[in-house]
C-alpha cells in the first residue's frame, strides 16, 4: 500500500487527526513481567507505517512491538494488531518461532489490548504481513543475539561458535547447553532495538512458510472461545440502544414511562441517547419496545437515484488531457462506457459487540474492532478521559472485512454503563449492523479507451466518481493514461472501509473494459491482456490461472461462458478464468473459478489459500446479487433474507495455484483475492449471451442467480 | 418469569426465564453457554444452530419452555472426556473455518446431517446446510470436512453425537 492509500483510507475514519503518542508507562509493564528478557522495537530502522510524519502529525516513534521470554522459556509477543479470521496471530507467530529458533507452540501472542500493547493505526490495509511481520522478526533477531551472548558470557565463549535451535543456545564444541529460560532466569534483561538485522531468508525457513494448523483452533472447535459478544463480568447487565427511524433523524418526543415501570430494567438517557439496560437481555428488548418516541427524518434519496446523485456531485466531466484524446483518435477501436458499483455491507456474522465496565473512574472496553486504538480514542473524547483511564480489549472477533474500524457500540455500551453503574454488553441486532454500520462506497466510472488493428492498447481513461482511488491505476502498458479518482463530498449513505476497498470495483471496470475492447478487436482477451502487460509478475499469474483453468480449450456457448480477469492490489497479483452457465430464464450460475495468485514469500501456505478461497467466494454476492437498497432514510433490505449473501449453493468449484516467490517480500494477504472474480464473471456472461454487465451487482436486473 | 427445567448436554438444569425467551439467550446469558452465537435473530444464518432431540434447530427461533422435556445440545456438548467427534475434528483437520463464528452451528448443522444420512450426496449436503451462513467463505473446506468426517463414520460407525 502506497503511502497515498493508506493515507487515503486512513481518513476515511479521520485517523489523522487522532494520533497521539503512545504512552503506556514502559516501567510498570517492566514491573508485571516477573524476570526474564524483554526486548522493545524502536520505531526506527525497521520500514513500518509508525514513524513517519504525516500532515504535521507525527505518528508516535516510540515503540511498535515487544517481547518478552520468562524463565520458563515461554515467549509472549505483544503487538496492536488484531486477529478477525485471517489467521494473522498464526503467521506471526510462526515468522517470531522462525527467527527466535523456538517450536511454534512456545509463542504465545498478546494482540490488540491498548493496555498491553503498543500503538499500532489498526488492523487494515494488508499491512499486517509487510510490516508488522517483519518487525516482530527483527525483535525476534535481537532476542536470539541477546540470548547467545548470555550464554557466550556465562561459558567465556566467543558468540559467533554458538548456535541456536529449538529454545536453546548450545556450544558445539564443548556441548553446552541452556534452555532460553535458564539464560534469562533470574534476572531483567531488557533491551530496544533499532536498525535492520540480518531476518532468516525464506529459502532457509523452517516454521515460516509452512502450513501450520491456526492458534487455538481446537477452542474454535468445541465452542470455548470467547468473543468480544461473548465476555461476560460480575453484575453484567444487558443493554438496548433505541434507534432513529431514519438516517440523519432527529428527535421530536419521547415516551419512556411504559418502560421505567417494568421490574428490572432502566432507562438511561443522555441527550438524544436513550437506551436501557436489563439484568437479561429478553427483558431490555421488551423495555425498548415500550419506549415511543417521534422523529423527524428529512428527506433522501433511495439507491434508485444513486448513481444520478453521484454523477452530479463528482461534477462534469473533466476534459481528458490532449494526449489522451489525440491517442484516442489514433485507435482503431474505441470504448466510451459507465460502469458502475452498488453500496454493499460487510455483513460481519458477529455483529458489532462491546461489554463496558467502569472502575474508579476508568473505563475498560471489551469490543470486536479492528481498531483498538482509534476506539480507545472515541471513548476517551466522549467521555473525556485521560488516556490512562481507558482500556480497549480486542479479543479474536467474528471478523470485519474492513467493517469493524468505528466505535459506536462501544461507546453506546459505556454510556449505557456509566448510567447503569454497572457493567453492561450491548450486541446490536442484525438488523442494526445492517443499517448503522457503514458501507462499502458506491461508485460511477466512467472508462474510455482505443486499441490498434493489432492489439496494441494506445489510450486509456478510467475516472472513479466515489468509491474510491485504489487498483486505479492500470497495469497494462499505455501512454498518458488519464486515471482519476474524483471525491464526492456528501455520499448519501455512511462510508468507509471495506475489503480491497474500491480495488474491487475498480478492477471490474477495468477488466471487463479491457474485454470490450479485445472482443472489439475480435483478439483472444487473455492474448490481448499478455500483448499489453509488462509486468512479469502479473503476466505469470495470468499464464499460472489460464494453465490450470484450460484456458482456450473450449469455445463459449450460450449456455457456458469463460471469462479471465487479473490485477495487481497491495503487493499482490492475481488473475481468474471463469466458467459459467447460464439456463433459459437467463439464471447464471458460476459453476468453476480458478485464480492465480503471488504475494512474494508465503508464510503459510494453509493460511493463505484459506484467505484467497474465502475472498472468492465472498466476492461472489457483490459480483452478483449483494446491493444495499434504501430510501427515506432507511436500508429497506436489513435482513439476511432480503439481503442476500453468497452460500453453500452458490460456491462453485475453487482451484487455487499459489507462485511462492521465496525471493521476494511477503505482501498482505487479506484483501487482493477479492478483486478478480466479479470481472472474470461479468467476462463470461458476456462470452456466453453477448450482453456486457456493466454493473455491480450484475445478477439483479435481466439476469437472476 | 417462570422456572423450567431443561436437558442440556445431559444435564437437567433449573433456570429462570420467560415462557417466550429464545432458547438462544437462555443459553447464552442464563446459562453461560456463549458456544451458541447470534446471528441474525431471524434464523437467517444458523450461527445459533443446537441439536433437539438430534435435530439442527434454530435457537434464535426456538422459544425455551418450547425445549422442555427435549435434549438439547450445544457445541459445548459434543466433546467427551477430552475427545472431539468426528466433525469436530474434521472441521480442524480441514481448516475449515477462518474468524470461527459460524462454526458451531456448521459443526452442529453437520452433525445433525450426518446423523441421518452418514454418506450424504451433494444434494443432501447442500440442503442441510445452505441455511448455515458463512461469511468469510469458507463453504469449500466445510464441505469438505463434512466429507472427511463421512469417511470416518462410515469407517467406525455413526455413534458420535
Amino acid at each position: 500500500m502506497s503511502d497515498a492509500a493508506l493515507l487515503a483510507e486512513a481518513s476515511l475514519h479521520d485517523i489523522r487527526d487522532r494520533i497521539r503518542a503512545f504512552e503506556l508507562d514502559r516501567r510498570e509493564f517492566l514491573r508485571l513481567c516477573s524476570g526474564g528478557l524483554l526486548v522493545c522495537l524502536s520505531g526506527t530502522g525497521v520500514a513500518q507505517e509508525s514513524g513517519r510524519a504525516r500532515q504535521g502529525h507525527a505518528l508516535p516513534q516510540d515503540v511498535s512491538a515487544w517481547l518478552h521470554i520468562d524463565a520458563a522459556g515461554k515467549v509472549t509477543v505483544f503487538t496492536g494488531k488484531v486477529e478477525v479470521g485471517q489467521n494473522i496471530r498464526t503467521s506471526l507467530a510462526q515468522s517470531v518461532a522462525e527467527e527466535l529458533r523456538v517450536p511454534f507452540d512456545a509463542i504465545s501472542m498478546i494482540m490488540g489490548d491498548t493496555d498491553l500493547t503498543p500503538w499500532d493505526m489498526g488492523t487494515f490495509g494488508s499491512r499486517s504481513t509487510p510490516t508488522m511481520g517483519p518487525q516482530l522478526r527483527t525483535m525476534a533477531v535481537a532476542a536470539r543475539e541477546m540470548l547467545v551472548e548470555a550464554a557466550a558470557n556465562q561459558w567465556s565463549a566467543d558468540p559467533a561458535t554458538l548456535t541456536a535451535a529449538d529454545g536453546r543456545v548450545t556450544n558445539p564444541k564443548t556441548g553446552a547447553s541452556l534452555a532460553y529460560g535458564d539464560l534469562t532466569h533470574g534476572e531483567k534483561l531488557t533491551r530496544t532495538v533499532s536498525g535492520d538485522p540480518p531476518l532468516t531468508p525464506a529459502s532457509a525457513w523452517k516454521i515460516a512458510g509452512t502450513a501450520v494448523p491456526k492458534a487455538q483452533g481446537r477452542e474454535f472447535v468445541t465452542g470455548k472461545h470467547q468473543y468480544p459478544s461473548d465476555i461476560t463480568r460480575p453484575g453484567m447487565l444487558f443493554g438496548k440502544v433505541l434507534r432513529r427511524t431514519g438516517f440523519n433523524a432527529t428527535l421530536v418526543s419521547v415516551d419512556a414511562s411504559a418502560a421505567e415501570k417494568m421490574p428490572g430494567v432502566q432507562v438511561v438517557r443522555d441527550g438524544d441517547f436513550i437506551g436501557v439496560v436489563a439484568d437479561n437481555v429478553w427483558s431490555a428488548e421488551q423495555a425498548l419496545a415500550k419506549i415511543q418516541a417521534k422523529w423527524n427524518v428529512p428527506a433522501q434519496i433511495s439507491n434508485a437515484e444513486l448513481f444520478a446523485a453521484l454523477r452530479k456531485q463528482g461534477g462534469s466531466e473533466p476534459a481528458s488531457s490532449g494526449g489522451f484524446e489525440q491517442a484516442l483518435a489514433g485507435a482503431d477501436v474505441k470504448l466510451d462506457q459507465e460502469y458502475t458499483v452498488a453500496y454493499i455491507a460487510h455483513a460481519p456474522l458477529e455483529p458489532r459487540a462491546a461489554v463496558a465496565e467502569w472502575e474508579d473512574g476508568k473505563l475498560t472496553v471489551w469490543t470486536g474492532t479492528q481498531r483498538p486504538f482509534g476506539v480507545k480514542d472515541d471513548l476517551a473524547r466522549a467521555f473525556r478521559l485521560s488516556d490512562d483511564h481507558v482500556r480497549v480489549i480486542m479479543p479474536d472477533m467474528g471478523s470485519g472485512y474492513g467493517g469493524k474500524h468505528t466505535g459506536e457500540c462501544a461507546v453506546e455500551a459505556a454510556r449505557l454503563a456509566k448510567g447503569a453503574g454497572k457493567p453492561v454488553k450491548l450486541i446490536w441486532t442484525r438488523e442494526e449492523e445492517f443499517t448503522w454500520a457503514y458501507f462499502r462506497p458506491a461508485g460511477v466510472m466512467a472508462m474510455r479507451g482505443g486499441a490498434k488493428r493489432d492489439g496494441t492498447l494506445v489510450a486509456w481513461q478510467h475516472h472513479n466518481i466515489n468509491s474510491g482511488p485504489s487498483g486505479l491505476e492500470t497495469p497494462y502498458a499505455v501512454p498518458n493514461p488519464s486515471v482519476r479518482y474524483i471525491e464526492v463530498n456528501d455520499p448519501p449513505l455512511a462510508q468507509g472501509s471495506y475489503r480491497g476497498l474500491a480495488s474491487t470495483a475498480n478492477h471490474f471496470a477495468r477488466e471487463c473494459a479491457m474485454d470490450e475492447l479485445a472482443h472489439g478487436l475480435n483478439m483472444d482477451p487473455l492474448e490481448f491482456r499478455t500483448k499489453n502487460l509488462t509486468d512479469p509478475r502479473l503476466s505469470a499469474v495470468f499464464t499460472a490461472a489460464a494453465e490450470k483453468f484450460g484456458w482456450g480449450r473450449e469455445k463459449s456457448t450460450a449456455q457456458r461462458g469463460f471469462g479471465i480477469a487479473g490485477g495487481t492490489e497491495k503487493g499482490g497479483y492475481v488473475a481468474a478464468c471463469a466458467e459459467v452457465e447460464m439456463d433459459a430464464a437467463k439464471k447464471v450460475r458460476i459453476r468453476r473459478v480458478v485464480q492465480a495468485w503471488e504475494s512474494g514469500a508465503i508464510v503459510n501456505p494453509d493460511g493463505l489459500r484459506n484467505q484467497i478461497m474465502g475472498a472468492m467466494v465472498q466476492a461472489i454476492g457483490g459480483a452478483l446479487f449483494e446491493q444495499v437498497q434504501f430510501s427515506g432514510g432507511q436500508v429497506q433490505n436489513a435482513h439476511f433474507a432480503d439481503y442476500r449473501l453468497p452460500r453453500f449453493r452458490d460456491t462453485p468449484q475453487i482451484e487455487v495455484v499459489l507462485i511462492d516467490r521465496r525471493d521476494l517480500p511477503s505482501a498482505g494477504a487479506g484483501e487482493t483475492g477479492i478483486v478478480a472474480l466479479a470481472p472474470a464473471v461479468g467476462n463470461a456472461i458476456f462470452a456466453a449471451t453477448g450482453v456486457r454487465l456493466r454493473g455491480m451487482p450484475m445478477a439483479a436486473g435481466t439476469f437472476s442467480s | 418469569m417462570a422456572g423450567i427445567l431443561l436437558n442440556v448436554n445431559g444435564s437437567v438444569l433449573r433456570v429462570t426465564a420467560a415462557d417466550d425467551e429464545p432458547l438462544l439467550w437462555v443459553l447464552r446469558n442464563r446459562l453461560g453457554l456463549t458456544g451458541t452465537k447470534y446471528g441474525c435473530g431471524e434464523g437467517q444464518c444458523g450461527a445459533c444452530t443446537v441439536l433437539i432431540d438430534g435435530r439442527a434447530t434454530r435457537s434464535c427461533l426456538t422459544p425455551a419452555a418450547a425445549a422442555v422435556g427435549a435434549q438439547i445440545t450445544t457445541i459445548e456438548g459434543l466433546e467427551k472426556s477430552g475427545a472431539l467427534t468426528p466433525v469436530q475434528q474434521a472441521f480442524l483437520d480441514e481448516g475449515a473455518l477462518q474468524c470461527g463464528y459460524c462454526t458451531s452451528g456448521m459443526i452442529l448443522a453437520a452433525s445433525a446431517l450426518l446423523a441421518e444420512h452418514v454418506a450424504p450426496t451433494d444434494e443432501q449436503l447442500a440442503g442441510a446446510m445452505n441455511g448455515n451462513l458463512c461469511r468469510c467463505g469458507t463453504y469449500p473446506r466445510i464441505v469438505a470436512a463434512i466429507r472427511r468426517a463421512s469417511d470416518a463414520l462410515v469407517k467406525k460407525g455413526p455413534d458420535y453425537v
